[in-house]
């Protein structure tokens, strides 16, 4: 029997042993996932949980009812991985040899990598909403909020769904009104970015609904620390902005554990060939979502699409061909605006989210770039796509991994340079 | 696509000033990219600009704020005191390599 380890049960390495358990062998090949928690979350809802649109029960599954049939599931804690011996020891002292090893770990949020920012305010006035227990906290939080400075915050770049936390705003905005404390309270986005996203032409437009929505914006604003005392939050070149609550996305960081193994960069994210989702270090080692360096959206659809790509190419290392399945960066996000509508972005790496239709051309029926309630409806019914689409590893029809062009509004500019 | 002059030497720039052939930079060049920014280059500058140059040549892109602490041994105070309001654009402007993006 050969051993085919994924480390990490999140989206990714979920949606990698459905595939795989239906294409490998079941006499050949054993699959194996090891996962720290014994839950699985459904990571996009955290952002619904402050303003009560999900619960708990939403987001949360057990393991046993997400883990694949025909695959076998270890929780525990990896300690590190032994690339030149093919194995992985674990925290309780045991080792999983392996054939092929996907890493699926991931990335977290690292609070204690900003100065100051875990001292005194941490989840008081100072809250997260990327992890279950963070978006819990922050649940309470707003249930008492009477108005005030609202600071919507961003650590550095790359994070993970890097428009969540404009959606915040507007989310935050909406519900606000609901409350009727918007009036007395003021929304301050704040970001490295010199914009609102970091695409030209989805900047413009989201830049626009800010001002719309009456959410001020700080660009270029690079944190130094938070200072709980003085409730504020200053940059390194001593620009500082005041909050009653800061919600902030701190640094994102892959697992230590990559660390420890001596396989990742300055962020624990492992140096990936960004077409064939490869190791760049070892041939047998292959890694996909977060816990990759490839220069495209941390976010599940992106995890999803790599997940066609990398399914075909263990299947061509096993038979011993050139890795011909090619990863072309595709992102599909939606952006909740607030009030039941959404924007929808779709772009990889070499196409700017741009205007159009979604996925036809003229049919649609969704609006790329621009509001509308069937984009808020398509974000909605994803929770049970996700549970019942994506990580059994069922294909959705008209979205392939490949980026299509069909339907896009493209500028003349970036056409020609295309071209 | 401008070009002018710079210590002797005619370069090409985009719109905002970074060179788009590396192959026409040197020492000299920096030190006119930098006067254009205020900033007289020191020692300490050039461990930045060296630590940029070398990371650019083994990966092709111009290395973050954590890529600059960790591998360069290069703290964020420092590069605000070197280049200040954005470190990383104008030491990367000052060293002939494109403006950095922060991609995703």
């Amino acid at each position: 029997m050969k051993n085919l380890l994924i480390l990490g049960a999140g989206t990714a390495g979920t949606m990698m042993a459905s595939h795989l358990r239906r294409k490998l062998p079941k006499g050949d090949w054993t699959i194996t996932l090891v996962d720290r928690a014994p839950d699985h979350y459904y990571q996009p809802g955290y952002l619904f949980m402050p303003f009560g649109i999900y619960s708990e029960d939403d987001v949360r599954r057990p393991m046993s009812r997400t883990i694949p049939r025909g695959t076998v599931y270890r929780e525990a804690d990896v300690d590190r991985i032994d690339a030149e011996a093919n194995r992985v020891h674990l925290q309780d002292g045991d080792e999983i040899p392996y054939d092929i090893l996907i890493i699926a770990t991931g990335v977290h949020p690292a609070p204690g990598q900003v100065e100051g920012m875990v001292d005194g305010d941490w989840r008081k006035n100072v809250h997260e909403f990327y992890t279950f227990e963070g978006a819990q906290a922050l649940t309470e939080r707003m249930k008492s909020w009477q108005g005030g400075k609202l600071v919507v915050h961003i650590c550095e770049m790359p994070i993970k769904c890097p428009v969540a936390p404009l959606e915040f705003c507007f989310l935050a905005d909406a519900w606000l009104q609901k409350q009727g404390l918007r009036d007395k309270t003021e929304i301050t986005y704040v970001t490295p970015m010199s914009g609102a996203f970091t695409k030209p032409v989805a900047s413009g437009i989201l830049s626009k609904l800010l001002d719309e929505k009456r959410i001020s914006a700080v660009a270029d604003f690079a944190i130094a620390r938070v200072d709980a005392e003085r409730k504020a939050i200053v940059s390194w070149d001593e620009k500082e902005v005041s909050y009653d609550l800061l919600v902030t996305v701190p640094p994102n960081m892959g697992a230590e554990m990559i660390d420890r193994s001596g396989l990742g960069d300055e962020l624990n994210c492992v140096p990936t060939d960004k077409h064939t989702l490869q190791s760049k270090a070892h041939a047998n080692i292959f890694v996909i979502g977060d816990a990759t360096d490839c220069p495209t959206s941390k976010a599940g659809s992106v995890a999803h699409f790599e997940a066609e790509v990398l399914t075909e190419n263990i299947l061509h290392f096993v038979a011993g061909e050139p890795l011909r399945s090619r990863f072309d960066g595709h992102a599909n996000c939606f952006i909740e605006s607030g009030h039941g509508k959404a924007f929808l972005l779709d772009f990889n790496y070499d196409q700017e989210p741009v205007t159009g239709t979604f996925p036809l051309p003229a049919v649609g029926p969704m609006k790329l770039l621009a509001e509308s309630r069937l984009n808020h409806l398509g974000k909605m019914a994803f929770k049970w796509v996700y549970w019942n689409v994506l990580l059994p590893g069922l294909p959705i029809p008209f979205v392939g991994h490949k980026m299509s062009l069909r339907g896009k509004k493209i500028p003349p500019k970036e056409l020609k340079a295309a071209a | 696509m401008p070009t002018k002059t710079l210590a002797g030497t005619p370069v090409d720039t985009d719109d905002e000033g970074y060179l788009v052939n590396h192959s026409q930079w040197n020492k000299d060049v920096a030190a006119a990219l930098a006067a254009e920014d205020g900033i007289t280059l020191t020692d300490r500058h050039w461990k930045v600009i060296d630590f940029i140059d070398a990371d650019f040549k083994e990966r092709g892109v111009v290395p973050g704020m954590r890529r600059m602490n960790k591998v360069g041994n290069i703290p964020t105070k420092d590069l605000y005191a070197l280049f200040p309001d954005g470190p990383i654009k104008k030491a990367a402007r000052i060293s002939g390599y494109p403006k950095p993006v922060s991609c995703v």
